[in-house]
């Protein structure tokens, strides 16, 4: 292993710049000349536009523009899109209502958007529009997800009748009533998964500038992948043609799904600065975040497993409404179908699987991808439903789950939900982590804190996922509009160092650093000589950004294979300077080695040689610098085992961690510290799911959590410290050896924390978020 | 109103408005964007600085009242390019992964040191945090950086 190469826990080359405060984000990006952009938003959560008058506002002191949604129509700009398509039961695609980008007649919920208004300053733009005089007819609105669909609701959109977008049923149905007809048991549960608010803390932001001589649009934003927003805001918002318009996403504060999308914002801000021939900045604040980022989760299901007398899963059966909200984001259609149902097997041989997808609308603001993306909710509920399982059989809950684990020798494993997992050895992670956990000690540890007054309580979750998004030919297959791979390009200079463009977006991950150890690794260059860039269309080719844990599973072979070119370019080059067959040079270490020999060459010096070709082989371009893409055979399925213990005062229903262990299956790690600081976070905000973060909407569709001090985000004192433990299998479709690691401890927590709390009180179910009153009333009813 | 203080050990002076927050003083008019807003209620604490000796919200003070105080911010904690302990031992530990949140963290962890010396336990630590929200990390690297920035301030 190389001092900074793969497997080194090396420090990370973004620190620097924002330890020092010298991190560039959108919003301290200023430029001359610049105009200050604020939203008028809707206060209703649904209501008819009767009329909006601008005029006092367009005439209050330094206001330069105020633009609405009959202004974007004027112009052709927008509607936002969703871009994958799902199936109805009905044959017809999911139902897509107009999503215009500043409201048009109609608004559909709570901060929705209504005007921009653009002023010399912010202050006066936002004393401004609060003349701008909007004409609201109100009108009921829908906010229950479990009730969105029923008879006599308010009807959101005429092309969603019932306010459904689609029901989706997947799985072999008569098969799986067959199945349960003939169960010696059926267990069931019922619960909701809570609807999160994402929240990176870096709040969305954007500056446009137009260049009337060239006529094009710079945009620098808060986005996750800045060609997918540079493509989707050309070919489909017609902001500018694709050449004509750049989008930079600079340093990015965070992500977790919430900067992947186009949003109305973003859209707005490009037009405007054309329109006003200014540039334009928006900084959201986080109230704006709040009603309208994406929010994430937000299903109701039921689900049943039918069981053996030795409590083997012989098939299982899921109904789920999820909400989408008022209108469809960028992938939401795919985050409670393809996303969920496809990953319901978890890491259990059930043979039989069949679920039903109802998704509806809601005067509440869009649902999209939010860390994990389907895949926690289906992990959430399968794994509270084996410990309900585990309950009614008697069962440990470690037992049944071994009992039903996919055992190690049968991958490659095609579950009956459409992945084919392609390694995994899930009774490693378990062994690992109940030792870890020290799970023979627990009984002791109960009764020591019962001798406190406290109840104690143990839970397990052993999830799976599917990340590394995605291979092409599936994602089309399935409705999705895109290709999933990733690009790269690896370029050296004259002097000897290099440049890595990747087509990934690093906001958090430290993509600089782990990117730059795999080149390290592979061409043997000084990692310090190596320079990781991203984030601008104007300087990387395409790419499709970071999301779903893609970014080295995908983004980062693309590299390896750019690297793999580079070597035998170079091995041409020196065998013509050393004088030797091109079959007998070495490369290793960064060395091109005449076999048997010690003549040898740099690869700094091939690179050299390749911008100064004198003396240089025939039929060889010049320069050094090869460019790959890379497109998966299959997703990667990281997985493991979470345990989680709790502490819960019955008197208060005050939950405490108390311990808190993790044992993953990452594949090779290519920088252990990152890896583990993903994890870390990964499971906080799980616990957070778990115990604190519910984002609530009224009847009257008023967004009741807008706040820091409504919606309670997890802070250091709600989690302990972890323990962790690796339990690695090599996948067999990614060359580099690895699986993602971003999204699986907010995947693996939720249900380790519920397990254990129901655990502590002898409770059947507690739902999330597991609040202080709402733990004392399951404490009640469990007495 | 004109405005005349010390930030980072340097005079500053602005005009501002009576309504003109302290992060907004210092972020658009002396263009100090380390210090972050990441949010509008006084909670994420990503906007904390020192205003003499002691740890502020920058957004709960309005420039105005910082007239004749000495600010710091977190461009000026490192000598040049070397890094403060505290800011040194973010990076040792990996106390950091976007960085937003990470000038606050910084600031606070040095008032913590402050108010509780060099020897930090972690449950004080986490306890003391919280008025500053991170998302990416899960606290636990930034709890051990705190510790050991602290430690290592004494060296």
């Amino acid at each position: 292993m190389r001092e900074q190469g793969i497997g080194a826990s090396v420090r990370r080359k973004e620190d620097q710049r924002f330890l020092l405060g010298k991190g560039r984000y959108t919003g301290d990006i200023n430029v001359a000349g610049q105009t200050h952009a604020y939203f008028l938003r809707s206060p209703h959560a649904h209501a008819v536009i009767e009329g909006i008058d601008a005029s006092a506002a367009a005439a209050a002191p330094g206001v330069v523009a105020v633009l609405t949604g009959d202004d974007l129509a004027a112009d052709g700009i927008g509607p936002l899109i969703c871009g994958v398509t799902v199936t109805s039961d009905d044959g017809e695609p999911h139902r897509a209502p107009p999503h215009p980008a500043l409201a048009q007649g109609k608004v559909n919920y709570v901060g929705d958007h209504v005007a921009i208004v653009i002023a010399e300053t912010l202050t006066q733009a936002q004393d401004a529009a609060e003349l701008v005089d909007v004409k609201y007819r109100p009108l009921p609105a829908v906010s229950s997800t479990g009730e969105a669909a029923g008879e006599g609701q308010q009807q959101i959109h005429d092309v969603a009748p019932n306010n459904v977008c689609f029901n989706w049923p997947f799985g072999d149905k008569a098969a799986n009533d067959e199945a349960f007809a003939s169960a010696h048991r059926i267990s069931s549960i019922e619960l909701t998964n809570n609807r999160m608010v994402t929240n990176p803390m870096e709040p969305r932001a954007a500056l446009g500038e137009y260049n009337s001589g060239t006529e094009e649009i710079t945009l620098h934003m808060t986005t996750q992948n800045p060609h997918v927003h540079r493509l989707v805001l050309a070919a489909f918002n017609q902001l500018a043609p694709e050449h004509k318009l750049r989008v930079v996403g600079p340093d990015v504060g965070g992500g977790f799904g919430a900067k992947i999308f186009v949003y109305a914002e973003e859209l707005v801000v490009g037009w405007a600065c054309r329109k006003v021939n200014r540039p334009v900045k928006w900084t959201g604040d986080r109230s704006e975040a709040f009603m309208a980022d994406a929010h994430g989760r937000d299903h109701v299901s039921r689900a049943e497993m039918a069981l053996d007398e030795n409590g083997r899963f012989l098939a299982m059966r899921v109904q789920t409404t999820a909400n989408l909200g008022a209108y469809l984001s960028t992938f939401s259609t795919m985050v409670p179908s393809y996303l969920y149902a496809f990953l319901l097997a978890g890491q259990y041989a059930t043979p039989l699987i069949y679920s039903e997808v109802k998704a509806v609308f809601t005067n509440t603001a869009p649902v999209d991808a939010s860390r994990g993306a389907g895949r926690p909710e289906a992990t959430y509920l399968l794994e509270r439903l084996v410990d309900v399982c585990a309950a009614d059989m008697d069962l440990d809950p470690a037992e049944i789950r071994r009992r039903n684990f996919i055992p190690k020798d049968a991958f490659p494993y095609q579950t009956p939900v459409v992945q084919c997992y392609d390694s995994g050895d899930y009774e490693a992670a378990l062994d690992q982590a109940m030792e870890l956990a020290d799970y023979a000690g627990f009984a002791a540890r109960a009764e020591e804190a019962k001798s406190r007054g406290k109840l104690r309580g143990i839970g397990f979750s052993s999830y799976v996922e599917a990340c590394g998004i995605a291979p092409s030919a599936a994602v089309g297959q399935l409705g999705g509009g895109v290709g999933l791979w990733e690009s790269a390009q690896v370029r050296f200079n004259p002097t000897g160092n290099v440049q890595v463009f990747t087509g990934t977006h690093s906001h958090g991950q430290g993509h600089e650093t782990t990117f730059a150890q795999l080149v390290c690794d592979q061409l043997g260059v000084p990692f310090e000589n190596i320079e990781v860039i991203h984030g601008d269309t104007a300087r990387t080719q395409f790419g499709m950004g970071t999301y779903g844990s893609r970014s080295l599973a995908v983004g980062g072979v693309a590299i390896a294979k750019a690297c793999d070119k580079l070597i035998a370019k170079g091995r041409k080059i020196a065998a013509h300077a050393m004088e030797a067959a091109e079959g007998d040079i070495e490369f290793a270490d960064g060395n091109y080695t005449v076999a048997g020999t010690d003549k040898s060459m740099n690869i700094a010096e091939v690179a050299f040689t390749a911008y100064v070709p004198h003396n240089y082989p025939e039929g060889v371009e010049p320069g050094f610098d090869e460019n790959a893409f890379f497109d998966p055979m299959n997703f990667s399925f990281p997985a493991g085992t979470h345990i989680c213990e709790v502490e819960v005062d019955p008197d208060t229903g005050e939950v405490e961690i108390a311990d808190y262990t993790a044992v993953d299956d990452f594949g090779k790690l290519v920088n252990p510290m990152i890896v583990e600081g993903q994890v870390h976070g990964g499971i906080v905000h799980g616990i957070g799911q778990a115990l604190l973060e519910g984002c609530r909407y009224d009847s009257e569709g008023q967004l009741v959590t807008a706040s820091f001090m409504d919606y309670a985000m997890p802070r250091a004192d709600n989690a302990p410290d972890f323990r962790i433990g690796y339990a690695p299998t090599d996948p067999p479709h990614n060359p580099l050896g690895v699986k993602g690691c971003g999204e699986a401890g907010a995947i693996g927590a939720p249900p380790a924390v519920i397990n254990a709390i129901a655990n502590a009180i002898g409770a059947r179910h507690v739902e999330m978020p597991a609040t202080p009153e709402t733990v004392w009333r399951a404490c009640q009813s469990a007495a | 109103m004109k405005i005349d203080l010390t930030v980072n050990g340097q005079a500053a002076s602005g005009e501002v408005e009576a309504r003109t927050l302290l992060v907004d003083f210092l972020r658009e008019q002396l263009r100090l964007t380390g210090t972050h807003v990441g949010c509008d209620t006084s909670q994420c604490g990503a906007c904390v600085v020192m205003v003499d000796g002691k740890s502020v919200k920058s957004c709960t003070m309005l420039a105005a009242m910082a007239g004749g105080c000495d600010v710091t911010t977190i461009e000026g904690l490192a000598n040049g390019a070397e890094l403060h302990p505290m800011q040194q031992a973010f990076m040792d530990n990996h106390g950091l992964q976007c960085g937003f949140c990470t000038p606050g963290m910084v600031m606070s962890g040095l008032d913590i040191v402050n108010r509780h010396g060099r020897e930090l336990d972690a449950a004080t630590v986490r306890r003391e945090l919280n008025g500053n929200i991170c998302r990416c990390t899960g606290y636990q690297n930034i709890v051990k950086s705190i510790r050991e920035g602290a430690r290592a301030m004494g060296d």
